[in-house]
């Protein structure tokens, strides 16, 4: 096919020659390695090039490229800071306490349920859920997945070791949840750091999954996907909520983040409210 | 993007922190009705409870004051606050988004990364306006929103609570525009009305 010049009505040029060198950055990521960027929030990925650009003491995002088509490991070792990962447990107290007051009495009505932390980071949240359900008396009808798209955060999230200065924030957003008893009882403290009790993860199951190339993922009865959907475009959020809605059984909950809505989907229609503060939707 | 000078800037961007409520809720009180540009504002607050804006900024009809949703679309007559905890940023295909990438200037929301967004998705279409604030958020953006043919005002430091966000703009290049609040509500009055190009080149 002859090359040819774009169509000038619907062209829009990069306002910067930066954007034009991200976009290539990303688009060598993704043929390269798999991983697709090339959806996500545009201004949010520019600040991440930006940091990465900074701390390798690269000057242009074309020059970082290099580097990372040539060496596997210097991939491997900025994937982490190209997406976003901040977390706390209990994050949004009153979030979980309607969880607490809204989902559990649905899920004690059935002998076995399946819950999907997706997006689930280091496990801050898969560990909150572990404790809601077993300070309910449900966590051993559950199977919990909890997927992301960095084996990294993978790996510590099953290794349940966090900062210890974490853990006043995450208590008082236990106590604000309604935890029944002290979140200490859930984790032991050594050296500055505090370890989860492994039991908690009996019914857990961590793998990889990617809401941007990957499928279908399970039939749940609880989807959480909190802070996640913020760094996609419109186009992939509504890859993502389809993925979401196609993964929820029918009357089924979706928890998303505290700013975050299906209302600008075309999906929105599969989804009722349930609180429209805390963003918890219902599959219908 | 296309440029509607026709209509007056597409967007009024605002940036404020210590003593920005009062300046946000007495320029809201006072810009004129025929003001229509949709107002987005990133104003420094602390985390806590979810808050509401229309009993904090002075609920006036027709000018309703809304939490920024994630891909939410600015429209005419809308006033959209910035989410604590949230960088706000305006993207180029029309919707504003939210991170949660490290704080800028230890602010999230920061007003940095949003005049930045702007100065790239608007641009020449939109005015932005620095208002009081106890530190050095702002400066920076405001002068991209400069660089990128956007007007650009800066409150009169000698009116603002807190004068270190207005200085320290001004210390770093010159804005079009030092006002007050009320001489800057006649003049976005005026730019709404007279027409103007906005879109001048600057170098």
């Amino acid at each position: 096919m002859p090359a040819h010049k774009l169509d000038s009505a619907t062209f829009q040029p990069f306002e910067t020659d930066f954007g034009i060198e991200r976009e290539l950055l990303l688009q060598g990521i993704r043929l390269k390695y798999g991983y697709d960027f090339t959806n996500y929030t545009e201004s949010s990925m520019n600040r991440q090039v930006e940091a990465v650009l900074k701390k390798t003491n690269f000057k242009t995002p074309l020059e970082l490229l290099d580097r990372v088509l040539k060496q596997r490991t210097f991939f491997d070792q900025i994937l982490p800071q190209l997406l976003i990962s901040t977390s706390e447990m209990f994050r949004d107290g009153a979030f979980f306490r309607l969880l607490r007051n809204q989902v559990i009495p649905v899920l004690k009505t059935f002998p076995t349920f399946t819950i999907w932390s997706a997006g689930c980071g280091t496990g801050e949240e898969v560990y909150s859920l572990a404790i809601l359900l077993e300070e309910e008396g449900l966590l051993d009808r559950a199977t919990l997945f909890a997927t992301d798209v960095n084996p990294k955060s993978l790996r510590s999230a099953k290794d349940g070791i966090f900062p210890a200065d974490q853990m006043k924030v995450n208590t008082r957003n236990y106590v604000e949840a309604g935890g029944l008893t002290a979140l200490n009882r859930y984790y032991s403290s050594d050296y500055g750091l505090i370890k989860m009790n492994k039991e908690l993860m009996r019914n857990t199951v961590f793998s990889e999954h990617n809401l941007v190339t990957d499928h279908v993922f399970a039939e749940a009865q609880l989807i959480l996907c909190r802070n996640v959907l913020i760094y996609f475009n419109r186009a992939l959020q509504d890859r993502a909520l389809s993925i979401l809605a196609g993964s929820l059984a029918r009357g089924g909950f979706l928890g998303l983040g505290s700013h975050e809505s299906v209302r600008y989907s075309p999906f929105a229609s599969r989804f009722e409210v349930v609180d429209e503060k805390w963003r918890l939707f219902r599959g219908n | 993007m296309e440029t509607s000078v026709s209509e007056g800037p597409a967007l009024l961007a605002i940036g404020a922190s210590a003593g920005g409520v009062h300046a946000i809720r007495e320029l809201l009180r006072i810009l004129p009705d025929s003001f229509t540009a949709p107002i987005v504002i990133v104003q420094h607050l602390p985390r806590g409870p979810r808050l509401d804006f229309n009993m904090i900024y002075g609920y006036r009809p027709g000018r309703r004051i809304v939490e920024v949703e994630d891909k939410m679309v600015p429209r005419s007559g809308d006033v959209i606050m910035a989410a604590p905890d949230y960088h706000l940023s305006a993207e180029r295909d029309g919707t504003l988004s939210l991170s949660q990438d490290a704080p800028v200037h230890y602010s999230r929301p920061s007003i940095d990364v949003f005049f930045k967004s702007v100065a790239l998705s608007y641009g020449p279409r939109s005015v932005g306006f620095l208002m009081s604030g106890a530190n050095h958020d702002g400066a920076e953006g405001l002068l991209h929103l400069h660089r990128a043919g956007a007007v650009t005002l800066v409150q009169d430091p000698k009116e603002a609570e807190n004068a270190t966000m207005p200085n320290s703009a001004l210390a770093l290049f010159e804005p079009d525009h030092v006002l007050t609040l009320a001489e800057a509500a006649r003049f976005l009055k005026g730019r709404q009305l007279e027409n103007e190009n906005l879109n001048r080149r600057r170098s």
